[in-house]
C-alpha cells in the first residue's frame, strides 16, 4: 500500500503547486507532466530489459491520436469524453507497443534502436498517408473549467490539475511493476537470458511485455499533450523530441523514475531558459542559437552522463538518501548496460 | 512503360548511394561491432567541409577530396576520443554516446552555417539521356553509379587482396589472437571507422545535389534507409549490403513514382520489420551462434 499512498500524496502536492504558478508555468507543468509519463516508460524499458527504443515520441503520438479521435467523438458529459478519450489512448498506445515488442522480443540493441528510428522518421508519412490529417494533425476536444471551479481558477490551472492526475495514474502503476515481480523477471533477462530461461523466466514474453507497460504511460502523456495544447500533429512527435525523451531517461539515470521526473523537469525547462536567455543576443547569431544551443549542450551532456557518471541524476539522489540511514531497504539494480 | 524504365534507372542510382552508406555501416560493425547511428550526422559534417571549400574555391573536385579527408579525420577522431573510452560488450552505451553527437553536430552545424538548405551543384548535367525517346539516366546518375561501383571495387579489393586488408579483418574477427601475432588491434580500430566514415561522406556527397540541399538534416533518411539496407543484407556482409541496397534503391524509386513520395518511408520500414520478424539476422548473414 505504501506506492500508491504516496503517489497520492505527490499529486495532492502537485495540485498544491499549480496554485503558486502563473498560466505559462502551468502549462509548462503539464508538458513536465506529459513527458514525466513517456520518459518513466522509457527508462524503464531501458533501464530494466536494456531496450532501447528512439521512437517513445510515436508512441505518445499515438495515444494522443487515441485520445484526439475517441474523445472528440463521444457526444456527452467531459468526464465521459475525457475517460473514453484516455481508454482510447491507452489501447492505441499499448496496441502499438505490443507490435514493437513482438518485433523486440526478437531483436538485440542496435536493431531495435534502428527500427525504432525508422518509425520516428515515418511518422510524417504515415500521418499524411492514412487518415490522420496529414501536416495539419488532429484536434483534439477542449476541456473547459468546471462550472464550480471556474471562480477559483484559470484554464491552464486545470489543465495541469488533469495533466498530473493523468500522469499519477500512468506512473504509479509502473512503478509497482517495477519493484514487483515483473521487474525481478526484467532483471533477470537483462542479467543472462540464458539463465533466465533455465529459472522459467520467458525472454520473450517479458521483453515484449516490458515494451507494453512502457508504451501505456507514453499514450497516456500524448493525451496529456493533446488536452494541453488541443491538438495532435506529427511534426510535434519528430526525432528531436524522441531524443530529448532518451536525453531525460539517461540523465535522469536509467530505470530510475525519480530520474524521470528530474529529467523531465531538464528537458522541458532548459531549451525555454537557453532561450530566454539568447533572446538577448542580437539579430542573426541570436536567431542561429534560438533552440540549437540547448540541443547542442543536451548532447554534450548526455556524452559527458555515458562516459563520466552513468547513474546519472538518480545517483545522486541515492548518495544523499544513503548519508542518512534509512528504514526500509530496497533492492536496487547495479546492472550498468 | 517509360515510366517504368525511368523508375528502374533512377532507382539504380539511388540504390549505388543507399548501397554505398549501407557498407559504411558494415565497416564499422566488421570493425568495431557498433552500429553507429552518428553515421549521418558525420558525413553531413563531412559535406559541410566539402561545400565550404568548393564555395571557396570553385572546384567541385577540390571539395570532393575535403569531405572525404574530413570524413576519415572524424571517423578516427571520434573512435579515438570517444567510443574507445566505453565499456566492450554492451551496445547500450555506444547507442546513447553516437546519439548524443548526433544532437551536437547537427545543432553544431545549425548554429554556424544556418538552419537553411543551401543549394549543392551536380559537377554534371542532371538532365536524362533520351534513349528511344525514353528517358533514361542523367550524367549526374552515371558519375554516382561509376563513383560507387569503383569505391566499392577498391574497397572490396583493399580488404581481400592486401595484407592490411588482412590485417583489419583478423583485428575485427578475433582481437587477442591477432595482437599475439602483432597485429596493431587499435590501430585497425580507428582506419576502420576512418574508412568508413569517409565512405558514408561519400555517399552523402553524391547523395545532396540531387535532393532540396544542404541541411544538417539532409542525410536522416538516408541513414534510416541504409540502416534498413544494413540489416536486410546481414549487417556482416558487404554482397548483402549491395544487393539490399539495389533492391531498396529500386523499392523507393517504384514506390515514389507509383504511389506517392511520402509512402517511400513506409515502403522502407514495412519491408525492415517484415525482414527483422522473419530472419533477424538478415538476409544474408551467417547463423548466429547457439544461445541455450
Amino acid at each position: 500500500m505504501k506506492i500508491p499512498l504516496r503517489a497520492l500524496l505527490l499529486t495532492v502536492l502537485g495540485i498544491g503547486a499549480t496554485f503558486g504558478l502563473d498560466p505559462f508555468r502551468n502549462y509548462q507543468l503539464a508538458t513536465v507532466a506529459a513527458c514525466f509519463a513517456a520518459v518513466a516508460g522509457l527508462t524503464v524499458l531501458v533501464g530494466l530489459t536494456g531496450q532501447l527504443s528512439l521512437g517513445h515520441a510515436v508512441l505518445m503520438a499515438a495515444g494522443g491520436y487515441g485520445f484526439a479521435f475517441a474523445a472528440s467523438a463521444v457526444e456527452g458529459p467531459w468526464p465521459l469524453a475525457l475517460l473514453v478519450g484516455l481508454v482510447a489512448a491507452v489501447a492505441v498506445a499499448g496496441l502499438l507497443g505490443l507490435l514493437l515488442g513482438m518485433a523486440a522480443a526478437r531483436l538485440r540493441g542496435p536493431y531495435l534502436a534502428g527500427l525504432t528510428l525508422a518509425l520516428v522518421i515515418a511518422l510524417p508519412s504515415a500521418a499524411s498517408t492514412l487518415p490522420l490529417g496529414a501536416d495539419q494533425g488532429a484536434r483534439a476536444p477542449f476541456f473547459a473549467v468546471p462550472e464550480a471551479l471556474a471562480a477559483l481558477i484559470a484554464l491552464e490551472q486545470w489543465h495541469a490539475w488533469l495533466a498530473i492526475v493523468i500522469a499519477a495514474v500512468a506512473v504509479t502503476p509502473l512503478v509497482m511493476l517495477r519493484s514487483g515481480r515483473a521487474g525481478l523477471r526484467m532483471r533477470a533477462v537483462l542479467d543472462d537470458e540464458t539463465a533466465a530461461r533455465l529459472s522459467g523466466v520467458d525472454p520473450g514474453l517479458v521483453k515484449a511485455g516490458a515494451f507494453v507497460a512502457s508504451a501505456v504511460p507514453a499514450g497516456l502523456g500524448g493525451a496529456i499533450l493533446a488536452i494541453a495544447t488541443q491538438q495532435v500533429t506529427p511534426g510535434g512527435y519528430g526525432l528531436a523530441f524522441s531524443l530529448l525523451l532518451v536525453v531525460a531517461a539517461v540523465v535522469g539515470g536509467l530505470g530510475s523514475i525519480g530520474g524521470a521526473a528530474i529529467g523531465s523537469v531538464l528537458i522541458v525547462f532548459l531549451p525555454w531558459i537557453v532561450d530566454e536567455l539568447v533572446a538577448a543576443v542580437p539579430s542573426d547569431l541570436g536567431q542561429r542559437l534560438d533552440g540549437n544551443l540547448a540541443v547542442l549542450l543536451f548532447g554534450a551532456g548526455l556524452i559527458a552522463m555515458t562516459l563520466a557518471w552513468p547513474g546519472g541524476a538518480a545517483r545522486l539522489l541515492d548518495r544523499l538518501r544513503a548519508a542518512r540511514p534509512s528504514r526500509l531497504a530496497t533492492p536496487t539494480t547495479t546492472t550498468e548496460r | 512503360m517509360d515510366r517504368f524504365v525511368f523508375l528502374i534507372s533512377a532507382g539504380l542510382a539511388r540504390g549505388a548511394v543507399l548501397a554505398l552508406f549501407a557498407l559504411s555501416l558494415v565497416i564499422v560493425w566488421r570493425a568495431a561491432r557498433v552500429v553507429n547511428f552518428a553515421q549521418a550526422a558525420m558525413a553531413v559534417t563531412a559535406v559541410y567541409a566539402a561545400f565550404a571549400v568548393t564555395a571557396a574555391t570553385g572546384s567541385y573536385w577540390a571539395g570532393l577530396l575535403t569531405g572525404l579527408a574530413a570524413g576519415a579525420l572524424l571517423g578516427a577522431a571520434v573512435e579515438r576520443g570517444l567510443m574507445r573510452r566505453l565499456p566492450a560488450h554492451a551496445p547500450l552505451p555506444g547507442i546513447i554516446v553516437a546519439i548524443g553527437l548526433v544532437m551536437m553536430l547537427q545543432a553544431g552545424l545549425a548554429i554556424a552555417f544556418g538552419p537553411e538548405h543551401r543549394p549543392m551543384h551536380p559537377p554534371f548535367s542532371e538532365r536524362p539521356f533520351l534513349i528511344g525517346g525514353v528517358p533514361v539516366l542523367s550524367p549526374y546518375d552515371l558519375f554516382t553509379l561509376i563513383a560507387a561501383a569503383a569505391v566499392m571495387g577498391a574497397l572490396a579489393l583493399l580488404f581481400g587482396r592486401t595484407s592490411l586488408g588482412l590485417q583489419l579483418r583478423a583485428a575485427a574477427f578475433a582481437p587477442e589472437t591477432s595482437r599475439l601475432l602483432g597485429v596493431r588491434v587499435p590501430r585497425m580500430v580507428t582506419l576502420g571507422w576512418a574508412l568508413a566514415v569517409a565512405t558514408a561522406a561519400l555517399a552523402a556527397m553524391l547523395l545532396v545535389p540531387t535532393e532540396l540541399g544542404l541541411n544538417p538534416h539532409a542525410v536522416d533518411l538516408l541513414f534510416v534507409n541504409a540502416f534498413a539496407v544494413a540489416v536486410i543484407g546481414g549487417l556482416d556482409s558487404p554482397i548483402g549490403a549491395l544487393l539490399a541496397g539495389v533492391g531498396v534503391g529500386l523499392l523507393v524509386s517504384l514506390v515514389t513514382g507509383y504511389a506517392s513520395a511520402s509512402a517511400a518511408p513506409l515502403a522502407v520500414l514495412a519491408l525492415l520489420t517484415l525482414v527483422l520478424l522473419v530472419r533477424p539476422g538478415g538476409v544474408f548473414s551467417a547463423k548466429e551462434a547457439r544461445t541455450a
